[in-house]
């Protein structure tokens, strides 16, 4: 207990010193994220300063060991450590997908080669990385996806069409599942690395509901894919693609905002006051909201030591995502006519508005709710049938 | 606190699971349900309750008991819960035992011994109309000579007609609405002009109605502060309300743990039952909102036990959640067991009954939430 008191100090001592007051405020919106990466437009030197001081010590990867670019901290230290994040309301040095989904696959999967090359340009923020998983006949029927490398020997030639990547116009390397065996559905995939830069790479952003432009179409014509960048073995990439949808799903699980039991409730107490209904509903949801931030503690320290079953993050998707949109649902109630307003400056260029929208997708993106609860049924309950 | 249970909570939570499987299953319960008990538990369990040591678990040592913790009582009465055992322990030795860790060495020393045992039983005179709502306490404690005199009318006392002393809420000071000038008493139920009657619930526990008509206590009845009772009944509240839920988890659980069985087994249309997707689909969502339940319950209990400043609100939190799954999964029991979920003879519809009685017990769902929305700043 004492070690890790000492260690909370430690710590709770080298952000204050480390972090800079911007970096202490409040996010304003997407444009205030830090996604590093080789085009990226850093907003502030604040911002800059903040990555890099978090990427010199480990602390954009806690958890990882220091070969990698971590900080080799435990599960005990890391938990900590991101409880006196929270606490000193510190914004994350660097948000990305390759911290979240292509790290922890290549640290199972990964050869030592592939490990050392990778894993630190991921830490300090040197590679942005986007995730080529759907395509459009392709959705929550992933396995069935067409894109296709052919063998040439000492390379593959790639030809197909993704959608649904995230920044994919931003990103500067994809890992991509191409089928590598058109006779085997599910152990003829492989899972590809490769530059965005490469020649019969191109995208397109798609226009949402919410007027962003998260995610693109993403087109490979003829792209040439070195056999080196393939992460695991030939035609086993579902393995490889399965292990990382169950990290995405955790990810997406831990959404709800400020990521915290903060109530949306207070700052709308004169709204609220006068609409005895949408209280109700509100205080509903502050206690669904309490229980699943206790959920999710439970399954992170369960997750820890093994006890989890191997399913388990398919539930907290469909739980977080349910309720992350229930959420918005109300903060858009609450907002009133004021939170239509789509492009004035009162409402932040339509922020609640827009967010609201992006919220639709949570349900959807990296596996549907119905999904979910077919996976949970099936494996957690073991209910009968196909 | 990691969100687990450690090795030694592991072992009573077996310990437990196996006392009520064999000692009080349904079957237990069902026995004297059919012979009309007028306790609605049997005092022989209760002793037993003593011997396994689960009696005095929230007792310090130093006073005889175990000196455990909300999250040692939470296994036990989840465990009671799973199964419908009937038994004093939620009233006796979780909320009442808390009130009367406030109370002077006197009174410890003549109510714990019998707890401990399991020869002991106190019931709670808390509410006064159909729905919990304690601070509206009208019930009235005149200052006489010494002590005081107590008139007034409670209702929904769990065992109350069993019961050797009752912790009463009364009212020295202010009036209805106000939390201060509330007193807490121990009222033994043999005083003068103290009246129960029996009314047997909807899940076949014992409530009771009491009169108190000018019934005359010593000043050393009073449990903490002459007109300052809310912090005794805060306590005895959060542990009450807390162990209600916990044992809300086990109703849910045992109703689900039925529900999935049957869903495996019983064939229409050639398949099992199970097999369709329409009743997956709510299956996995019912096992989420209980898992949910059991994360947020074992969090208000941690919390209480860490004398966390917030556990007040995440015992609301807890208790409503709890209400809102166990309610769940009792009204999806039913429906899914179809026209034999109607029967007396499947346990499923004991589940949702009992589910009914713990949800009224020391606040709703709605009340919960509501105070949830007060704690939170609206």
């Amino acid at each position: 207990m004492s070690e890790h008191d000492a260690y909370r100090t430690e710590i709770r001592n080298w952000i204050e010193t480390n972090c800079p007051a911007e970096m202490r405020t409040p996010q304003r919106g997407d444009e205030d994220v830090c996604w590093g990466g080789r085009n990226f437009v850093f907003q502030s030197d604040a911002q800059k300063l903040w990555l890099d001081r978090c990427a010199q010590d480990g602390l954009t990867v806690p958890d990882w060991s220091k070969e990698y670019g971590g900080a080799g901290l435990s599960a005990a230290e890391t938990k900590i450590f991101r409880q006196e994040m929270a606490r000193a309301k510190a914004r994350s040095p660097l948000n990305s997908f390759g911290i979240w989904m292509l790290g922890p696959a290549l640290l199972k999967f990964g050869s030592e080669e592939q490990k050392r090359h990778y894993l630190p340009q991921i830490a300090c923020g040197e590679i942005r990385w986007c995730q080529g998983y759907s395509e459009p006949g392709s959705g929550s029927d992933l396995v069935s996806m067409q894109t296709y490398g052919e063998d040439k020997g000492d390379h593959w030639v790639v030809n197909g069409q993704k959608i649904w990547t995230s920044y994919a116009d931003k990103a500067d390397w994809i890992f991509c599942l191409v089928r590598t065996d058109k006779t085997n559905k599910y152990q003829g995939i492989s899972f590809l690395l490769f530059d965005m830069t490469t020649p019969g790479v191109s995208t397109k952003p798609i226009k949402l509901i919410s007027g962003n432009s998260p995610f693109c179409e993403t087109f490979f014509d003829d792209v040439v894919v070195p056999k080196h960048q393939i992460v695991g073995e030939l035609n086993r990439g579902w393995d490889v693609a399965k292990y990382l949808l169950g990290h995405e799903r955790e990810m997406i699980s831990g959404m709800g905002g400020d990521g915290g039991v903060t109530s949306i409730g207070a700052a709308m107490k004169a709204v609220l006051a006068d609409e005895p209904v949408l209280r109700a509903q509100m205080a509903l949801f502050d206690v669904d909201n309490l229980t699943f931030r206790a959920h999710g503690e439970r399954f992170m320290d369960e997750w820890k030591t093994g006890r989890a079953h191997p399913a388990y993050s398919n539930l907290m998707k469909y739980v977080g995502t349910e309720l992350n949109k229930r959420r918005h649902e109300l903060v858009m109630a609450t907002g009133g006519s004021s939170a239509l307003e789509w492009d004035s400056e009162a409402s932040a260029g339509g922020s609640k508005a827009r967010n609201w929208l992006r919220t639709k997708a949570n349900s959807i993106e990296g596996g549907t709710s119905e999904v979910m609860l077919n996976v949970v049924s099936k494996r957690i309950l073991e209910m009968p049938g196909a | 606190m990691a969100m687990t249970l450690n090795d030694d909570q592991n072992m009573l939570r077996d310990s437990a699971r196996d006392f009520m499987v064999s000692e009080a299953p349904v079957a237990h319960f069902r026995k004297y349900r059919d012979m009309e008990c007028k306790d609605g538990f049997a005092h022989g369990l209760w002793k037993q309750f003593g011997e396994m040591g689960f009696t005095g678990i929230l007792i310090p040592e130093d006073q005889g008991g175990l000196g455990l913790g909300h999250i040692e009582a939470g296994i036990v009465l989840e465990e009671i819960g799973r199964n419908l055992s009937p038994s004093p322990f939620l009233s006796t030795s979780v909320a009442a035992v808390e009130a009367l860790k406030l109370a002077d060495k006197a009174m410890r020393d003549r109510w714990f011994p019998g707890i401990i045992s399991g020869e002991t039983v106190i019931g709670l005179a808390l509410d006064e109309g159909p729905k919990h709502r304690p601070e509206k306490t009208a019930c009235v404690a005149e200052r006489s000579g010494n002590g005081f005199k107590l008139s007034g009318h409670k209702q929904f006392v769990v065992q109350g007609a069993s019961s050797d002393m009752l912790i009463v809420i009364a009212r020295t000071a202010g009036s209805a609405g106000e939390q201060d000038g509330l007193t807490v008493f121990a009222v033994e139920t043999d005083a003068d002009g103290l009246s129960t009657e029996a009314a047997r619930l909807v899940d076949s526990s014992m409530g009771a109605h009491v009169k108190f008509d000018g019934v005359e206590v010593t000043a050393d009845a009073v449990i903490g502060d002459v007109d300052g009772g809310w912090s005794v009944l805060s306590k005895m509240l959060n542990a009450g309300r807390v162990g209600a839920a916990a044992e809300m988890v086990g109703v849910g659980t045992g109703a689900m743990d039925i529900t999935f069985d049957y869903l495996k087994t019983r064939k229409q249309f050639d398949r099992v039952i199970g097999e369709f997707q329409a009743l997956q689909h709510r299956a996995a969502h019912l096992y989420g909102e209980m898992e949910g339940a059991r994360s947020i319950v074992l969090k208000a209990q941690s919390m209480l036990d860490e004398g966390h400043d917030k556990a007040e609100l995440y015992v609301s939190a807890a208790k409503a959640k709890a209400g809102i799954a166990c309610n769940l999964s009792v009204r999806e029991g039913v429906q899914m067991h179809g026209g034999i979920g109607m029967t007396d003879e499947y346990d499923i519809g004991l589940y949702m009954k009992r589910d009914r009685a713990l949800a009224e017990f020391m606040g709703d769902v709605n009340y919960h939430a509501d105070r949830v929305a007060t704690m939170n700043g609206y």
